[in-house]
């Protein structure tokens, strides 16, 4: 009877202590990743077979796997720019079902901060960093776009990569309400459209080939024309910028019986050809004048524009064997010859394979069609080649630039860039899925191995880089910088979840953070080394005081007081700045400082932060 | 081999390290020091006065108050006999004998982001490599082990792409930048006590111990210990005091005016003396879409004490044989007078003022006709008049490269594996002294 009277507040205390005590505790969620892993196995045994043979060919011992903390670490750099929470850590060591790695690459996959970070880290290859043209260019809403288009959680809503490819050649409409018109908007440059810039981008982005070469003259390394260069360029040739956005004039109006051709000789206009051109519904306005381009077979109609001293061309006129062709000058395609200064019309063409180009449609339908067709590698290679990059700081062809892969005729390089063949084939069989590709790349032996490598012979280490036999140790770039310094000040993911206050703060400090440390820019995969100025940065900098300070939100303040013992305090520094635990040697260096009353007045927990801050493993 | 830090290290303990390293660059040379050496033998040095916006040059150096498009600009005489300049810069008109006026430069770029990576670097934006600015080229170019604070600096800067890259040369030569010239040496001081940094550079010392254990080479390589231990050495350097003003009287500081701008100035005096090789100093403001003749009475009034005190002040100092000082924006402005009574960008015939490190002086070189260019200003680019005796920027650099001993055609393979000149000018015959 006294019991049952004692029972229900006793039941209410220990109830109250149980969630205090789970409130006080590191944030412990018992909401595990269950998500499928994607049945990428087959292709994960042709990646490591090809691994192998790689190694095996060269005689290399792959370094052993990295402990699977490490692994962690590199993917969430990897896919969100930070590094693991302690909560997070917490839950993935309690994880104890097989394979927790694949199923937490798979999750990570699914936070939107993946479609955020990946949407920037690719947004640099298809606009690049600067803001250019506010006016006509949103960069934000592009990034914004590629997101979405990346962030659906159902894989029937998700947008295969190739589709958004194509949207962004072949987008029309206004660049604030439709992301991907940025992609055509950012080559405006001094008020005209750089064609040459959007084919090189094309190329370089979804193709993984440098032709900006050509663009003066053949290619010296490889076999692009500059023929083929202006051929390709020719199908931007026709976009312009209206009040509706961005469209493309028409070219073609009508043609003209080869008899007018003397009409196009002479200074003014005749009445007869004032007829002709209305019998095809196209009217001379009364100030018109003609330019003769190239003499007897390309001239210019002149008569836009508000006075006699301003008129700008509208008509376009070539002779061709058997007649003259009209077109709206907008819809052609005129370039100037750099040695002769001669202009010519260049028509759109392909350097290889225009059985793939699209029937329908638009020159940038067509031209977006042939870029991803399905028997196209280029395109997968590219894709697969820059994933990697992302994923382990540098390209898979080491000794080359992202988008600077060897032609796939050129047989020579075949055992160079088989493995990308390989991952690219996956993609295409699986509608272009990027998340699909990531899983492939993040569960193989290349991307779960140590940095450790047996010989300290420079030429030795760098062969086992380059057949991915030990993990690159690289620079991290700015915004990994900033991202897992934020994090290791805090106990809890920052992520959409967070405060606003916090994402607030996440927003500010990165903006201002990258801005002193320097945006690596659209080269960012290309390796470099840090330079003095970051370093004084990273040590003396505001961030380096803020973030290491041990106060009652942050993760140095924290951690200092929920920990029971220095043991414990100590590894939960290593564990929320570096993912990892201390050494002996560590430990025997460290715990000494713990000790002690005035621990937090002598500064010591932020000492420790700051050094594990500023250490190369970071 | 990383070096143990001890826990007293200090910078004489940095020099014995270095010395046992072989990493001389962490010392003084044993040839004098830059600060101590005077007239021919002082490796020249450049200031670049970073007129940020574009200004116009028809209320700076190219005023035309004859032409219906002059505005209510005044010109009045300098001390270079033919040479009339802006009446916003009185001071500025005494000094003219020890510099040369460009007034023709011309561009292709009119978007400050584009314009200004042109006007740095002397080449176009390209997508597949950054080029590195006149000032990153040389630093690289012209080393000097004595000098321990940056050889390339920027001051009063701010945001983006106003500060010059190193491009291909690589991120150090970046110009190293300070926002508030003269009052906050940001990061360059330890931010705890000597017994606390002690402590922190032993912790390091722990931490990076121990993941260099069987990473050796991998860690060597991406020389973070070698650009910490610079970035200390920096930080414990005497020369520091370059960037600080206790030691400058009032009256000279107040001289070069109390702005942002004028400290900059005086700054770069100081770094000049101890041997950087190029300093940028950024005025902001030039932008005059809208008010241009107010704006550029508001922008020159800072200008003017600043550029004329600095030129009196390096001649003081016996510093104007081995130092170029460089005055120019990303472009002009426009000849027509906007209905916001301001002046939009151009391109096509704009100035510059350069003068020092021995390069002839009292020139003018180039002229343009506000008339024309209003009436052709609606045409595309390719179809305008360009102005009397143009000049590139290219030629412009040439001229400045060549005066400091660096060959502007020497080709660098650039990371893409393609060769680019340092520049791909001449340099300009009526300039070269």
């Amino acid at each position: 009877m006294k019991m049952k009277r004692l029972l229900p507040p006793v039941l209410v205390v220990l109830g109250v202590a149980l969630l205090t005590a789970i409130a006080s505790s590191t944030a412990v969620h018992q909401d595990l990743p269950t998500t499928n892993t994607t049945d990428v196995i087959s292709t994960l045994v042709d990646v490591d077979t090809e691994l192998q043979r790689r190694w095996e060919e060269l005689t290399l011992t792959p370094a052993p796997p990295a402990d699977e903390l490490q692994v962690l670490r590199r993917l969430s750099l990897a896919l969100h720019g930070t590094i693991p929470s302690l909560e997070e850590i917490r839950r993935f060591e309690a994880d104890e079902r097989p394979d927790r790695l694949s199923r937490w690459t798979a999750s990570m996959l699914e936070d939107p901060r993946f479609a955020d970070y990946f949407a920037e880290r690719l947004a640099r290859s298809f606009v690049g960093v600067e803001e250019g043209q506010f006016i006509v260019f949103r960069r934000d809403r592009f990034t914004h776009w590629l997101s979405n288009q990346l962030k659906p959680t159902e894989p029937e809503e998700r947008r295969p990569y190739d589709a958004i490819v194509r949207d962004m050649i072949a987008g029309r409409g206004v660049w604030t309400g439709k992301g991907q018109v940025n992609f055509i908007t950012a080559s405006l440059a001094n008020d005209n459209f750089d064609e040459n810039k959007l084919t090189a981008r094309t190329v370089r982005a979804f193709l993984g080939q440098r032709i900006d070469c050509a663009q003066c003259h053949d290619h010296p390394f490889d076999t692009w024309t500059q023929d083929q260069f202006e051929g390709l360029a020719a199908h931007y040739g026709q976009v312009d910028l209206t009040l509706a956005g961005i469209q493309d004039h028409s070219g073609h109006l009508f043609n003209l019986p080869l008899d007018f051709a003397s009409e196009f000789e002479t200074a003014s206009v005749s009445d007869d050809l004032r007829r002709a051109f209305r019998s095809h519904e196209q009217r001379l306005r009364k100030h018109v004048s003609i330019e003769v381009v190239t003499d007897d077979a390309l001239w210019l109609v002149k008569d836009s524009g508000q006075s006699e001293d301003t008129l700008g061309p509208r008509f376009i006129v070539r002779r061709t064997p058997d007649t003259l062709v009209v077109s709206n000058s907008d819809g052609e395609y005129l370039v100037e010859d750099r040695e002769t200064l001669e202009q010519r019309i260049i028509d759109p063409a392909v350097p290889f394979h225009p059985e793939w180009l699209g029937t329908e449609g638009n020159r940038r339908d067509r031209l977006a069609v042939w870029v991803t067709h399905p028997d196209n590698r280029r395109f997968e290679r590219a894709i697969a080649n820059r994933v990697w990059a992302l994923l382990f700081g540098r390209p898979y062809l080491t000794d080359r630039p992202v988008d600077d892969i060897p032609s796939p005729e050129l047989t020579e390089y075949a055992d160079d860039t088989h493995l990308l063949d390989i991952l690219g084939r996956d993609f295409r069989e699986h509608d272009c899925d990027l998340r699909r590709l990531v899983q492939a790349i993040t569960a193989s032996r290349a991307f779960r191995m140590d940095s450790l490598v047996a010989s300290n012979d420079p030429y030795e280490v760098e062969m086992n880089e380059a057949a991915w036999a030990v993990f690159p140790l690289l620079r991290r770039r700015p915004e990994q910088v900033i991202g897992a310094i934020l994090q290791a000040n805090s106990i809890k993911t920052i992520d959409q979840n967070s405060h606003l206050f916090v994402r607030f703060r996440r927003f500010i400090s990165e903006r201002e953070f990258i801005d002193e440390y320097g945006d690596l820019g659209e080269n960012e995969l290309e390796s470099r080394t840090g330079t003095i100025s970051q370093a004084l940065l990273q040590m003396n900098g505001k961030f380096a005081k803020d973030m290491t300070a041990e106060e009652a939100f942050s993760a140095p303040g924290r951690i200092a007081s929920f920990s029971s013992t220095p043991e414990k305090l100590l590894e939960n520094c290593f564990l929320a700045c570096l993912t990892r635990r201390p050494t002996d040697e560590e430990k025997a260096h460290f715990l000494p400082q713990l000790q002690g009353e005035d621990r937090q007045q002598k500064g010591v927990v932020q000492d420790i932060y700051w050094a594990l801050f500023n250490s190369p493993e970071f | 081999m990383t070096p143990r830090l001890p826990r007293d290290f200090t910078r004489r303990d940095a020099l014995k390290l270095a010395t046992g390293l072989g990493v001389s660059f962490l010392l003084p040379g044993l040839e004098l020091r830059a600060a101590e050496r005077r007239g021919d033998e002082r490796p020249r040095s450049l200031i670049t006065l970073w007129m940020a916006g574009g200004p116009s040059q028809l209320e700076t150096w190219d005023p035309h108050p004859e032409s219906k498009h002059g505005g209510p600009t005044r010109a009045i005489s300098t001390t270079i006999p033919d040479l009339q300049i802006a009446h916003h810069l009185p001071q500025m008109a005494e000094q003219m004998h020890n510099l040369s006026v460009i007034r023709s430069l011309v561009s292709k770029e009119g978007d400050h982001e584009r314009g200004t990576y042109f006007v740095q670097t002397g080449y176009r934006p390209e997508t597949t490599v950054v080029h590195p600015s006149l000032g990153s080229i040389l630093a690289q170019q012209r080393p000097d082990d004595s000098v321990e604070i940056p050889m390339h600096v920027s001051l009063a800067t701010g945001d983006g792409f106003v500060v010059p890259r190193g491009g291909y040369l690589g991120d150090e030569y970046d110009a190293f930048r300070i926002y508030d010239p003269g009052r906050n040496i940001r990061n360059m001081r330890q931010s705890v006590s000597a017994e606390r940094q002690d402590r922190r550079l032993a912790n390091l010392e722990v931490v990076s111990r121990s993941f260099r254990k069987g990473r050796e080479q991998q860690v060597d390589n991406t020389l973070h210990q070698h650009v910490i231990e610079r970035a200390l050495t920096m930080m414990t350097s005497e020369q520091l005091k370059a960037f600080e003003l206790d030691e400058e009287p009032q009256a000279i500081v107040e001289r070069y005016g109390d702005s942002r701008f004028g400290r900059g100035c005086l700054v770069a005096r100081r770094l000049v003396q101890q041997g950087v090789r190029s300093i940028q100093v950024v005025l902001r403001g030039f932008d005059t879409h809208a008010n241009n003749f107010e704006g550029h009475e508001i922008q020159c009034a800072q200008l003017d004490p600043a550029f004329a005190t600095l030129m009196q002040d390096l001649e003081e100092h016996g510093l104007l044989q081995s130092t170029i000082v460089l005055c120019i924006g990303e472009f002009g402005r426009t000849p027509r007078i906007n209905a916001l009574d301001g002046r939009d960008h151009w391109p096509q015939g704009f100035s510059c003022v350069v003068g020092g490190g021995g390069l002839r002086s009292g020139m003018v070189i180039g002229g343009t006709d506000p008339d024309r260019a209003a009436r052709e200003q609606d045409r595309p680019l390719k179809s305008r008049t360009a102005p009397d005796d143009p000049i590139q920027i290219p030629d412009l650099y040439a001229t400045i490269l060549s005066q400091m001993n660096v060959s502007p055609d020497e080709e660098i393979i650039t990371p893409i594996g393609r060769p680019i000149a340092l520049c791909e000018g001449t340099p300009i015959e009526q300039l070269m002294g």
